[in-house]
């Protein structure tokens, strides 16, 4: 820790806020990585947002774009960055320069929070960069890598024409989001394909039957039709097992690695936009979570130990600003907070199991106190072991969306509005859980790499009730053919029909299956 | 301090250019940038500047909502994607608006349209030099010496070194507390110009009519005044009988009864006799009407103002023609019969919208 505390330029009564609101939490039982604080000036704050926190990422067009929106948003008054933490260890947290000291006290409680978060969750063990072959320590050392990322890409941009780099990292963002985001928790691929395909040759000479005791029973036991579709079936198997990819692959960025046709520089790009998609993507599968935690944890450690009662008038103005519904939107701070309170509660007055979940009088419910005081044990572990996905699924209560006025909305044609469809919990739960699975965006997996036999890339859209949009998904088209070389198409379906969308490198085709 | 953004920030505006370039032609004909003019930067919609990826229909789709209302109200505020994305890594989605001075637009409407720079009337090596005090410096002659700050300077120093005595109040300036007046020189080009617009108010111009020649002429003085510094501008409307007025009426009036275009003309030659020698003004004139004049004589009086008066006087006459349901569009063809060899005359014919683009083309394009 004393090595990096040296690195802070904090200003002294800042220094001294931080450390008592370290102690706060550790004593509060959150467990994070040493986190370095420093300030920043208003437009600091905006280059370093607009760069996802990474001062030192890649030239690229859209932080520029990035930073004038903030810069613009922040000027009409319509939002302020308050802070800003990357998962790194140590962590790095930002403080905008000339806030006011409740500000600072409620950031910092809120980003040790954050930060406890990065460390526990499961998701972001995905983010994790081994350990540290000195200390043992566990390693995350995103800053540096994101440097280097910055510098390979000016490399290439030195060598190649900036023009070319920024064109093909545009090409390569348009796929930015297909990756898996639990690849990094299942079976590592294995490398031995080849094997694999001669044992099922191999085996293909002799179709499997079952056994006979007595040759009359082989007609009987073993028809003709059972033993053709059975050489069907290890036909279709040995198919398979020619087809790249074997099974459908939803990495779509590494099977690009493994098999597009890219010069040097830019597989380096692919693979630093994959590395780095695949970093932010535990921030996206947790959102609700993540800011529910922290917001939980920051009005904890003000409200009960940081805050002077001369601040709490002040305190409570700015908490209402964070936790505002404004207008009728989710806001992911309130709907996490509460959603961890609402927890709590139920674990600390026992209000879980099948006694309570057959318990249907009302009054009973309303009156149900085990005084079990669980609650603080379950919310640590649901921070670790859950995203909002899951986080949602299993503690989502009929009382809670109530108590919440959540409602599910959908467009009416008829009316050219969008309108309020229910309030019902299981209507509000599906659409919730729909809108956060996959981050809100469509299931795509590489189906053929050989499609036609000619090697067309096909990839297919795994239809889930909402279709794609179409102009996007044309433009996207466009970029993998761009960097697959050969026509690529994608079957999805469109207003229930199976469709066939293709791009062969000049134009676009349309047409049902 | 510099920041490193900057570098990204200035490839983003590039490709904004770039994109306003393409949409020019629809900003154009639009006409809903003529409302902020007289502001020094314009806010643009800019469709898409964003990086295509696989994504629902949004309308097919729905969410999840907090707060009042029941089943089937409507829902406040555009929906768009609640509680999503990675903090910082995704922009937003709908339409960015950035700014642009209209000074960039009109360059960029010079370039799309090829226009070339105007030529001053053998005046443009005419610069008059003038020296303006701009700001402090810590070297310069003492003759420039800014004696109040070097006073402050100096006495804050003595201050912050405990060597000030308020009982005793010398102030010793030494170097360092120098202070001195900066100054530039600004070239300003002496060469002027005036743009005098006329327009057909008759009963035949229609509110379309005038809406086709107020956006015209707003970029053709945005372009104009992209050249020229101060230019200024005089407004004609006429039916059978002329009068200058403002900016605003000039867009507003709508008159009826006969149109006399003489009346006009008479007028534009009587304020450039009045007040803007040809020697030394550049002299713009254009004159909008739907070529519906009351009668063979008048302009036949028209075309010998032209000849005589206003040809000669100016750099360049443009003759719009805006189409009207009513008008016979004869005027043009007599122009062309009658001045065809002049070369300072130019005449377009502006059907639509959609045509204000290539009209200004064909007004501007010769770059006199």
């Amino acid at each position: 820790m004393a090595q990096f505390a040296l690195k802070t330029d904090l200003p002294g009564y800042l220094r001294d806020e931080q450390r008592k609101i370290e102690q706060y939490a550790k004593n509060y039982g959150l467990d994070f990585f040493p986190t370095v604080f420093e300030v920043l000036s208003y437009s600091h704050m905006n280059e370093i947002a607009a760069y996802g926190g990474f001062p030192s990422r890649y030239p690229h067009w859209r932080f520029g774009m990035a930073f004038e929106q903030l810069s613009k948003s922040a000027e009409y008054g319509l939002s302020t960055i308050y802070e800003m933490v990357i998962n790194n260890n140590p962590a790095i947290a930002y403080l905008l320069e000339g806030n006011s000291i409740i500000d600072q006290k409620l950031v910092m409680a809120h980003v040790y929070a954050h930060v406890d978060f990065f460390k526990n969750n499961f998701a972001f063990q995905s983010t994790d960069q081994g350990r540290d072959s000195l200390t043992g320590l566990l390693r995350r050392k995103w800053i540096d890598t994101m440097a280097n990322h910055g510098s390979i890409v000016r490399r290439c941009a030195n060598r190649v024409g900036i023009e070319k780099v920024e064109a093909f990292i545009d090409t390569c963002l348009s796929i930015e989001n297909l990756i898996d985001p639990y690849r990094p928790f299942g079976p590592q691929p294995r490398k031995d394909r080849d094997s694999d395909q001669d044992t099922l040759q191999d085996e293909a000479e002799e179709v499997p039957r079952l056994r006979v005791e007595r040759d009359y029973m082989e007609q009987y036991i073993n028809p003709d039709e059972f033993v053709e579709s059975q050489k069907k079936r290890l036909e279709q198997d040995v198919d398979k097992s020619k087809r790249v990819p074997k099974e459908p692959e939803r990495d779509v960025l590494q099977f690009l690695l493994d098999h597009a046709p890219l010069e040097r520089w830019q597989r380096d790009i692919v693979a630093i936009v994959r590395r780095e998609a695949y970093y932010f993507a535990p921030q996206g599968q947790t959102k609700i979570m993540n800011e529910g935690w922290a917001t939980y944890w920051h009005s904890k450690i003000l409200t009960e130990k940081a805050l002077d009662a001369s601040e709490i008038v002040d305190y409570a103005d700015r908490c209402a600003g964070v936790l505002a519904t404004s207008g009728n939107q989710l806001n992911p701070y309130k709907l996490g907070v509460e959603l961890f309170r609402h927890i709590e509660e139920r674990w600390n007055k026992g209000r879980f199991g099948k006694e309570w979940e057959e318990c249907d009088d009302l009054e009973a419910r309303q009156a149900w106190d085990r005084r079990l005081g669980l609650g603080r044990r379950k919310i640590f572990e649901v921070r670790s072991h859950y995203n909002d996905v899951t986080f949602i699924d299993e503690f989502l209560t009929p009382e809670f969306v109530m108590d919440q006025r959540l409602y599910s909305f959908g467009f009416n044609a008829k009316n050219d509005r969008w309108e309020i469809e229910s309030r019902v919990f299981r209507d509000v739960k599906v659409k919730l859980l729909a809108q956060l699975t996959n981050a809100g965006q469509p299931f795509i997996y590489v189906q053929d790499a050989n499609h036609n036999n000619r090697g067309e890339l096909l990839l297919r859209h795994d239809h889930q009730g909402v279709d794609l949009r179409l102009d996007y998904a044309r433009a996207v088209l466009e970029a993998l053919a761009h960097i697959w070389k050969r026509p690529v198409e994608i079957h999805t379906l469109l207003e229930g029909k199976a469709t066939l969308l293709q791009y062969d490198g000049s134009s676009h085709e349309q047409k049902g299956l | 301090m510099s920041l490193r953004i900057d570098q990204d920030h200035s490839r983003f505006r590039q490709i904004v250019r770039g994109r306003i370039r393409q949409n020019l032609r629809k900003y154009i004909s639009q006409g809903e940038l003529i409302g902020k003019q007289g502001q020094e930067r314009v806010s643009i919609p800019i469709p898409q500047v964003d990086i295509p990826r696989f994504r629902f229909e949004d309308r097919q789709r729905g969410g999840v909502g907090q707060g009042d209302g029941e089943p089937g109200d409507p829902v406040a505020g555009q929906p768009g994607q609640p509680g999503q994305g990675a903090a910082g890594s995704a922009p937003g989605e709908h339409m960015l608006e950035v700014d642009v001075s209209l000074a960039d637009l009109a360059e960029i409407l010079g370039e799309e349209l090829e226009l070339p720079r105007i030529e001053d009337k053998g005046k443009d090596a005419i610069v008059e030099a003038k020296d303006r005090y701009v700001g402090i410096r810590r070297v310069g002659p003492n003759s420039l010496r800014h004696f109040r700050r070097t006073f402050r300077h100096a006495l804050k120093r003595q201050i912050s070194l405990g060597t000030y005595d308020p009982r005793n109040p010398v102030i010793v300036p030494v170097r360092d507390d120098m202070r001195f007046r900066s100054w530039k020189t600004e070239h300003e080009p002496v060469a002027n110009a005036v743009i005098l617009y006329m327009m057909d108010v008759s009963g035949s111009m229609g509110d379309e009519q005038k809406e086709i020649v107020r956006i015209e002429s707003f970029w053709i003085d945005t372009w104009l005044k992209h050249n020229y510094q101060g230019i200024e501008t005089r407004f004609i409307i006429h039916d059978a009988v002329a009068r200058e007025v403002d900016r605003d009426t000039f867009f507003r009036t709508r008159e009826s009864g006969g149109t006399m275009i003489s009346s006009a003309y008479k007028l534009a030659s009587d304020i450039i006799d009045r007040d803007y020698s040809s020697s030394e003004w550049n002299i713009y004139l254009f004159h909008f009407s739907d070529g519906d004049n009351w009668s063979v004589d008048d302009t036949l009086l028209c075309i010998q103002l032209l000849s005589d008066k206003l040809l000669p006087t100016s750099n360049v006459f443009c003759y719009g023609q805006v189409e009207s349901p009513y008008g016979s569009g004869q005027f043009i063809k007599d122009l062309g019969e009658h001045l065809k060899d002049n070369e300072r005359l130019i005449t377009s014919e502006i059907r639509d919208r959609d045509a204000i683009v290539h009209s200004i083309r064909e007004f501007l394009g010769k770059g006199k």
